[in-house]
């Protein structure tokens, strides 16, 4: 019965992680780019909630609406004035202008913040438990993660394949020099891909922090484990992605209920299992370029 | 350079310890640049994971230390024993691209920095310290350790001088301007891009096997951290990306900057970030590109000199054989007909 419990944690946990690699999955597949400011982006959204929480004693809660619009305006603005600069040149300068990010925001936030790890409170939402029967029993609250994952991804698919944004998001990911030919102004329709991504980023980075402390350097671990789950789910596939979350999320509290120290090693192990047996991912419909 | 070398040889007899370190962690650093330089700037791969290989070294040569093997003679072998690592891990890497080769290689640093943190005998996550020099006296340790490193220094560059020189490193660069173009003409593609790797790890393991026998100190937080490649990254594109001397001079900046501005903390580092960013969006060749672009002075020549009888495209593409990427003659496999080189090739 501990398995299943464990099992069922895993793909809970494997929500978190659908939702941090939804924002990295869209901007690779968009632009090509691959943000390595991701996760301190997300570490960001989360000290712009405590901010607000300390402040104006705003409720966790209620710090999504303002920090979730502030962080698309900061995406757009990047991406139209900074990475703009970097789209379509070499994979180099990309990596290199968000690894200086990741460095700035990072130490920016050590400056301001200190080393100390925080928290956001959530409310008893975070202490209430699901029965299931037999022992079984899952957290109110990572449910309603996994629930906004599931949500998010779904709306981003829709998003993508319905409306005319998501629709010259798709022209300028296919072929960028006709999209633009065709009057499509790529600058704008990167930035506006960017303030989505941003969006979910803000959205993953406070639920995050209300599940678990954080620190100005926590960024790189939330960036590894997105990307991992997107590699394992398969680069070009949104559902792929919230099954990479679900796989790795698993490989982690499977690895740690056998030694408590092997937690993230495990889920390591299996992403470069899935990198030496299924290069495509295991739900992938590209190949993984 | 003869002379440099030649006095830089001779200064422990000069100068004291203090001077021999700092220039030892000088070296290390112009060693480690000149690898991701390597990778970056020529092979067209960019890694946020080479600090694996350094933690690699540097905990071989404990493991070695610890086993009865001398210091100096296992610094070497800790270097082949990193690259014999990379070798596996070079399979898995490969089958990403771009960014996500970048994300990947860290992933696998932090794979060894996890497994590591889990050895007792070498410390575990506290880190352990290196006993097998305690028999010298540390003015003899000190000189003894900067001459090894100056000597992996000379092996290093000389190193990677020949190789660009060589057929593998023509291909390296033509892989660098254009992967298609450079498979089509007959690059081996893959082949070229895992050498360079294991060079790379080769050179990265020396490097940590001699921070270890600098500092006498290891532990996994630091052996491993990004920080490292974090410091690589900065010193290739303020110096200059895809040459031999950019890695240099970009040390050489780093290692100044790093001495005035450290005990500002974290707005250092915020600093060196900004610059790196707006080196790489303004100013792509760097420093060293610079010069070169106005002067068309070449300490280490490894690309073909280009004189076309119209001067006004000789001016263009000065520095010759795409030691920029950008103007060069979009063919580096073959040169156009009409044009002298100097260094011949098939």
């Amino acid at each position: 019965m501990i398995w299943v419990n464990t099992v069922l944690q895993g793909i809970l946990l494997g929500g978190y992680y659908a939702l941090f690699a939804a924002g990295l999955s869209l901007m690779f597949g968009v632009m090509r780019l691959v943000n390595l400011a991701h996760g301190d982006l997300a570490v960001l959204a989360a000290f712009g909630s405590v901010v607000l929480v300390d402040q104006a004693h705003l409720n966790a809660w209620a710090t999504l609406i303002v920090v979730v619009p502030l962080m698309a305006v900061i995406g757009y603005l990047l991406q139209r004035y900074l990475l703009n600069l970097t789209v379509g040149v070499t994979p180099l300068a990309s990596i290199l202008v968000t690894f200086g990010l990741s460095i700035i925001i990072s130490n920016a936030l050590l400056q301001v913040f200190s080393a100390d790890s925080r928290g956001l409170q959530a409310g008893n939402i975070s202490i209430e438990a699901i029965g299931l029967g037999d022992g079984l029993a899952v957290g109110r609250f990572d449910v309603l993660v996994f629930g906004v994952a599931v949500v998010l991804l779904a709306g981003l698919q829709l998003f993508l394949s319905r409306t005319m944004t998501g629709r010259l998001m798709r022209a300028c990911a296919d072929d960028r020099q006709t999209a633009s030919l065709m009057g499509i102004n790529e600058r704008h329709v990167y930035a506006l891909a960017t303030a989505v991504a941003l969006a979910t980023v803000a959205v993953a980075g406070i639920l995050a922090g209300m599940r678990t402390q954080f620190t100005p350097t926590s960024g790189p671990m939330d960036l590894i484990f997105a990307f991992e789950a997107v590699v394992i789910g398969g680069l070009g596939s949104l559902w792929g992605t919230l099954a990479g979350g679900i796989v790795l999320g698993v490989a982690q509290t499977v690895g740690g209920q056998i030694n408590s120290a092997d937690q993230i090693l495990a889920g390591h192990l299996v992403f470069l299992a899935v990198l030496a047996f299924r290069p495509r991912g295991l739900f992938g419909r590209v190949t993984v370029a | 350079m003869l002379v440099l070398t030649v006095a830089l040889a001779f200064l422990p007899y000069v100068e004291g310890p203090g001077v021999t370190y700092q220039l030892s962690s000088l070296f290390v650093l112009v060693i480690l640049a000149s690898m991701w330089n390597l990778l970056a700037g020529y092979a067209g791969l960019v890694s946020i994971g080479l600090q694996g290989f350094i933690g690699i070294g540097s905990y071989s040569l404990l493991w070695l230390s610890l086993h009865g093997v001398g210091v100096y003679p296992a610094i070497p072998l800790a270097a082949l024993i990193s690259a014999a690592v990379a070798l596996p891990t070079a399979f898995l890497a490969f089958r990403l691209r771009g960014g996500y080769f970048a994300i990947g290689t860290w992933v696998i640093a932090e794979v060894f920095l996890l497994i590591i943190s889990q050895v007792n005998s070498l410390g575990a996550g506290s880190g352990a310290s290196l006993n097998g020099l305690s028999a010298y006296s540390p003015a003899q340790r000190q000189a003894d350790t900067y001459w090894v490193t100056l000597a992996l220094l000379i092996a290093a560059l000389g190193g990677i001088y020949l190789l660009l020189r060589s057929r593998l490193g023509l291909g390296l660069t033509a892989i660098r301007d254009s992967e298609s173009a450079a498979g089509s003409l007959g690059v081996r593609v893959t082949a070229s891009k895992l050498v360079a790797y294991l060079i790379a790890a080769l050179g990265c393991g020396a490097a940590g096997a001699i921070m270890l026998a600098n500092s006498l100190q290891v532990a996994p937080d630091s052996a491993f951290n990004v920080q490292w490649t974090a410091y690589m990254i900065f010193c290739v594109m303020v110096g200059g990306l895809g040459t031999i001397e950019g890695p240099v001079i970009g040390a050489i900046i780093f290692f100044a900057l790093q001495y005035w501005l450290s005990s500002y903390g974290v707005w250092y580092l915020i600093l060196l970030g900004v610059i790196a960013i707006i080196m790489t969006v303004r100013l792509r060749q760097g420093i060293w590109g610079l010069l070169t672009t106005r002067t068309r002075v070449s300490l280490f020549p490894v690309g073909y000199r280009v004189d076309v009888t119209a001067p006004a495209s000789a001016e263009r593409s000065a520095p010759a054989a795409s030691m920029t990427g950008t103007d060069a003659a979009g063919n580096p496999g073959s040169p156009p007909p009409g044009i002298d080189t100097r260094d011949g090739h098939d």
